[in-house]
């Protein structure tokens, strides 16, 4: 069957590249198109996702879907090979509650450590480090958060695993140590040298060089967002 | 096997209401914790130490934390009866994404109608409005947001009617007015006894936002 996939991204962004991750888990042929969200929105991607206009967004036969989590469930439920989410109804509410609290307390507060000033930049930093100790804590020695093999959570995890290093290089900033994160560093170290997300990550020195570069631009960019 | 179903839950909060919605729907007998959030309990302290926050649905004593992560558990272990999430994996998403627009926008949109004034009410009242004028609209001529059969979103947003009156009074506007389909769904909802035995008297929800307003000390 003639499928149609394509997915709106932005090489930089960890959300974006969740979804691609959780494509190539699963060996799923797509057209990329990368979005100027800074300058210019396609008009693709303002029809394709009205309601908030981010990417990333997925099309499949003509048919978008939006929102990282909703994309990555979706993509689950549709190609059944290599599951990313566990079968027990139970372990998948525990798999749904991590990637909440990342998505909705680590990526914030990592970020506003590294992007914002004064005392706000001070009380995000006091929060990413509880939040990273609790999901330090959740890893519990497993090599992944999915068990043996990198899973939904994990993915989720991407912008612990990859962009905080990042950011908080380019920051100046002490937060994902492995003096502090033995555990978590270790997830991260695992989690980078594994084949299909190796092969999906944004390169760390160009990361580097974007966020250092687009600083101000970024900073305007996020205020409502995060 | 004997199942235990304990909800903790606080009367008020259109989280609980969520998770009471799901419950009532697949008809499973539970018990119902009342928590008294200014002295939480341990039971809530031990069940979900990461947020301490109520709902906590505990499932032969397994806890599941965050509303629609319970009314999606509920669907999938009580799969039998009265499904809330559609079969087909686009409408899921859609299902899902709308529920999680629901989440972003109308808690705290109607939180600062009801504890804020001046402009910043205003602003809230105006983008409030906006957002259910954009729910209206997916909403359509259908008689739920899942179509034929009440469902996840309907879930996801009818314990905010619930608020309504509270919203309205304190901020000084009539939402029927403004998007009269929303009110009419939300009505067509409460003729489930799933939804009217789960919401709260919305005069008895106002009554507890003046007390909020005092101890806030909000005008």
């Amino acid at each position: 069957m003639g499928e149609e996939l394509k997915l709106l991204g932005v090489w930089g962004s960890p959300f974006s590249r969740r979804v691609e991750i959780a494509l190539k888990i699963k060996g799923v042929e797509y057209e990329y198109s990368e979005e100027d969200l800074f300058h210019n929105k396609s008009a693709l991607l303002l029809e394709y996702n009205p309601v908030h206009k981010k990417i990333p967004v997925l099309v499949h036969n003509g048919k978008p879907i939006a929102e990282s989590l909703v994309i990555l469930e979706y993509i689950d439920e549709t190609w059944k090979d290599s599951p990313l989410l566990p079968q027990d109804p139970y372990e998948r509410a525990i798999a749904r509650f991590w990637a909440k609290f990342l998505d909705e307390k680590c990526v914030p507060a990592v970020w506003k450590s590294c992007m914002s000033v004064g005392p706000e930049r001070e009380k995000a930093q006091e929060e990413a480090l509880e939040f990273l100790s609790t999901l330090e804590g959740e890893l519990k020695g497993k090599k992944f958060f999915g068990g043996e093999t990198v899973g939904f959570v994990d993915i989720v995890a991407n912008f612990v695993g990859h962009w905080t290093g990042v950011l908080q290089e380019m920051a100046g900033v002490d937060i994902l140590t492995e003096d502090k994160f033995p555990v978590l560093c270790k997830w991260a170290e695992e989690f980078q040298n594994c084949p299909v997300i190796k092969e999906n990550l944004p390169p760390r020195d160009k990361l580097l060089a974007f966020f250092k570069a687009q600083r101000e631009t970024i900073t305007n960019f996020y205020k409502n967002k995060v | 096997m004997a199942e235990e179903v304990i909800l903790l839950d606080f009367w008020p909060s259109p989280f609980g209401m969520r998770v009471r919605i799901a419950l009532a729907e697949k008809g499973i007998a539970y018990d119902y914790k009342e928590e008294d959030l200014k002295n939480k309990s341990p039971l809530l302290l031990e069940m979900n130490p990461v947020h301490k926050k109520i709902p906590v649905l505990i499932h032969n004593g397994k806890p599941v934390c965050e509303s629609l992560i319970a009314v999606q558990y509920i669907d999938e272990v009580w799969h039998d009866k009265s499904p809330l999430m559609p079969s087909d994996p686009y409408e899921r998403a859609q299902a899902r994404f709308w529920a999680d627009y629901v989440d972003k926008k109308i808690y705290d949109l109607g939180r600062k109608i009801w504890s804020t004034k001046g402009e910043e009410q205003e602003a809230a009242k105006k983008e409030f409005v906006e957002s259910l004028k954009l729910l209206e609209g997916e909403l359509g001529d259908k008689p739920f947001f899942g179509g034929q059969a009440f469902g996840f979103v309907d879930v996801a947003l009818v314990p905010f009617y619930s608020w309504f009156y509270a919203y309205e009074t304190c901020g000084g506007f009539s939402i029927e007015a403004e998007c009269p389909k929303i009110v009419a769904w939300a009505k067509r909802c409460l003729l489930r006894q799933s939804v009217s035995r789960s919401l709260p008297d919305p005069k008895k929800i106002h009554g507890f936002v003046l007390e909020l307003k005092k101890r806030f000390g909000v005008e």
